[in-house]
């Protein structure tokens, strides 16, 4: 037994200083690759369709975006617009761009655009829609956005 | 000798206090980029204006697609989403006359399939326009189903005149610049690549029908 008892000894303990560290390293990670969540849905969560020639969205500031899907509610038809927090209607959209213009320089605006966040289900009248109304002011940069699939698919 | 020593601060705690920050980043905040595929609206144009641009209809290629998701092409031709780009590809690398602004004939188009031009598909690149017409009922999956097959065409052309210019395909040539944004040779390069063939669509405002 004596031999066993020997073998009894008190391990030393892991030291745990460096584990701030490593941890403010995993923070400064996500905190520079990640971006805020804009918004949250008040539509059903768009479900975007596929694309291969898809480009990068440059600068995110200089991006306002429209949502389209569908109701949350179960039994609704019909397209839903949905503004920052707020779902809305197309005679929305125009102050909604105007009000997105506000602070920037020229050059800024000349460089922003109109991003549509739509359901794959969306009918191409309400995006139209709103289209009209984006020529209206001017806002003629659009984009689609899709989810990208693999080049070689 | 008296040794005065300020007390150590713990730092025991430290470590949950950048857990409870890398937790509410996580939470809070996305990764995913996001993709679009970038087109531009016409200008706003007065009501029924004099000066209207008439193009020759062999420098068009009009692309209908109904309500229930079907694809006609210079109205005669059905066709799937799978067989549209090698049409486009064959209108656009036509090249059988002048372009606009003086440029001359297009001398780096290769024509159709066999090389030939044909006659009906457009003079030069930088004329071709195609005309997408919709309806609104149309699904908005197919319609950014189109503009991929169109965008994939651009960028198929692209790809071989930077290829044979600068020995780089287009989309390599983007991507450097998304990642080295003040360079100008690159800005150049692309721009010229970009009026090789430019991007012409027009979406004609879908019909109630």
């Amino acid at each position: 037994m004596s031999k066993f008892k020997k073998q009894n000894k008190t391990v030393p303990q892991i030291s745990t200083a460096s584990l701030p560290d490593v941890v403010f390293m995993l923070l400064f990670f996500f905190m520079t690759v990640t971006s805020m969540r804009e918004t949250e849905f008040k539509i059903k969560e768009p479900v975007l369709p596929n694309a291969k020639s898809v480009k990068k969205v440059e600068d995110k500031n200089l991006v306002s975006t429209v949502y389209i899907g569908k109701s949350i509610k179960e039994g609704t038809s019909g397209d839903f617009i949905q503004l920052n927090d707020k779902i809305a209607q197309v005679s929305d959209v125009r102050s909604f761009i105007m009000l997105s213009r506000v602070g920037k320089s020229d050059e800024d605006v000349s460089r922003m655009s109109t991003v549509f966040k739509a359901d794959k289900g969306t009918k191409l009248g309400t995006v139209a829609d709103i289209k009209k109304e984006l020529r209206e002011i001017d806002a003629l940069k659009i984009a689609y956005a899709a989810s990208q699939t693999r080049k070689d698919q | 000798m008296s040794r005065r020593s300020a007390p150590e601060i713990n730092a025991g705690s430290m470590a949950d206090i950048a857990f409870l920050l890398l937790i509410f980043f996580l939470v809070a905040t996305t990764m995913d980029i996001d993709t679009v595929i970038s087109r531009r609206l016409p200008q706003k144009q007065p009501p029924k204006t004099e000066n209207q641009e008439e193009f020759h209809a062999r420098n068009v290629f009009e692309i209908n697609i109904n309500r229930n998701n079907q694809m006609l092409i210079e109205k005669k031709e059905y066709v799937q989403l799978e067989d549209l780009k090698v049409k486009v590809l064959e209108f656009l690398d036509n090249g059988g006359g002048a372009g606009s602004n003086n440029v001359g004939n297009c001398t780096y188009c290769q024509g159709g399939p066999d090389k030939t031009v044909s006659s009906e598909m457009s003079d030069h690149p930088n004329k071709a326009i195609i005309s997408l017409r919709t309806d609104r009922g149309t699904s908005y999956e197919m319609f950014v189903a189109v503009h991929d097959v169109l965008g994939q065409a651009y960028t198929e052309l692209r790809n071989r005149e930077a290829q044979r210019l600068y020995g780089v395909s287009y989309e390599d040539l983007i991507d450097q610049k998304f990642n080295d944004k003040e360079n100008v040779e690159l800005d150049e390069k692309i721009k010229k690549i970009k009026d090789l063939f430019p991007e012409i669509i027009s979406e004609v405002e879908p019909a109630n029908n």
